[in-house]
């Protein structure tokens, strides 16, 4: 049977995508951002995982306002990245495992989520970005097949925080009942606050950040007391996307240890965090 | 239409609900169009001939010209499909960001600094 082994909380801003491309870890800007991915680096070459559930939203390369999903989970043998028009270059393709996406839509499906399925799916730096800082390496992300979701935090009304753990936990399910004998990890990225539009931009909640962190292993119903309105208030309208480290967290179940967390500000106009959970065998 | 009704203002903010997702909807659509270069390209050869294109208004073609981001996004435009434009004009996040704060590109970085080390 499928086992989920771990998940990570992770920023996905483009600006480190581009720190990945120029090689700039070593910058006195980058360093204490990368450092904080060195636990996660050494824990996925420990644990190798075979399958990668990537959960992130789109920017406006796959999906367009025309038809916008809530939740949208790829079903392809291979995902292209692409050009998304202000310079971060295209990465190799991503090895996709269509059957266990299947499973996965059936499973949700059938647990009462309404998923939208994409047999092409086009995926942009929100995903490409988590890819890098998982497995720096082409080679170690040749390794890894990927499953992914994308959430719709672009256009309200976005999923609810509670929507999104509950998903989370409905993954879980799927997973726990998927036949082939595979080790997988999910991955909930984007946030923590920030705020690229309007007169606020650069808008950071340093207070709020850390609360959630700090809840996020052992209350991470915390966070369902907040529309994503007061959310967008408190951490900023594009800080929202911390309700996608909810479906991973919901995913993981309660039996988890954290091994590493790290919050670093700034990147870009972003508080960035990433934080690995393990999970504990029964 | 009106997910946000009765909601209070966020200062500085444009919550890009169905009301600003209609209003910009072409404008948006012109910007999803610069994911490709060629698209881009021909914007650059001749902007008015591409907004036309695209059917936006005249104000938003006002705001185009001015590089007026604030004004974009109150016309409609949302900050994703915008950085797309913004960066054929050479413009990144920060640039953008700074532009909206009403501040220069390094008192925008200095504050983000600042914000790091509380």
């Amino acid at each position: 049977m499928a086992r989920l082994i771990g998940g990570v909380g992770s920023s996905h801003v483009p600006a480190i995508g581009n720190a990945i491309e120029q090689k700039l870890q070593g910058e006195p800007y980058w360093k204490p951002f990368f450092k904080g991915y060195e636990p996660v680096w050494q824990w996925m070459e420990e644990k190798k995982p075979d399958v990668a559930i990537l959960v992130y939203n789109d920017h406006g390369l796959n999906f367009f306002l025309d038809a916008m999903p809530t939740f949208a989970i790829g079903a392809a043998a291979e995902y292209q990245n692409a050009d998304e028009g202000w310079g971060l270059k295209p990465l190799d393709p991503f090895k996709g495992d269509p059957d266990f996406s299947w499973h996965l839509i059936d499973s949700l499906v059938h647990d009462e989520f309404d998923i939208t399925m994409c047999q092409e799916m086009q995926v942009d730096h929100g995903f490409t970005v988590p890819m890098s800082l998982m497995w720096p390496q082409q080679a170690l992300r040749e390794q890894v097949k990927v499953i992914p979701l994308c959430v719709n935090v672009v256009q309200y009304p976005f999923p609810t925080a509670r929507r999104c753990l509950r998903l989370g936990e409905a993954i879980g399910r799927a997973v726990a009942s998927y036949e082939e004998d595979l080790d997988v990890v999910i991955l909930g990225t984007g946030g923590l606050s920030h705020q690229l539009d309007g007169e606020r931009a650069g808008h950071i909640n340093r207070e709020f950040d850390m609360e959630f962190l700090g809840r996020l292993k052992d209350d991470p119903e915390w966070l369902l007391q907040f529309s994503n309105y007061d959310l967008a208030d408190k951490v900023g309208s594009q800080g929202v996307e911390m309700i996608m480290w909810l479906i991973m967290r919901g995913a993981l179940g309660d039996n988890i240890r954290e091994l590493s967390r790290n919050y670093h500000i700034p990147i870009s106009n972003t508080a960035a965090g990433v934080v690995l959970f393990e999970a504990l065998t029964p | 239409m009106q997910s946000l009704k009765g909601k209070k203002t966020i200062p500085g903010t444009i919550i890009f609900d169905g009301h600003q997702a209609v209003k910009g909807y072409q404008l948006n659509k012109m910007c999803f169009s610069f994911n490709e270069a060629k698209n881009r390209e021909a914007f650059v050869k001749d902007e008015d001939a591409y907004c036309d294109r695209y059917g936006l208004t005249d104000d938003q073609r006002a705001a185009v010209r001015e590089r007026d981001v604030l004004k974009l996004l109150n016309l409609g435009g949302n900050i994703y499909y915008l950085a797309k434009l913004t960066g054929i004009f050479g413009l990144n996040m920060q640039d953008i960001g700074a532009q909206q704060a009403g501040v220069t590109l390094e008192e925008f970085r200095a504050k983000l600094l600042a914000a790091g080390e509380k």
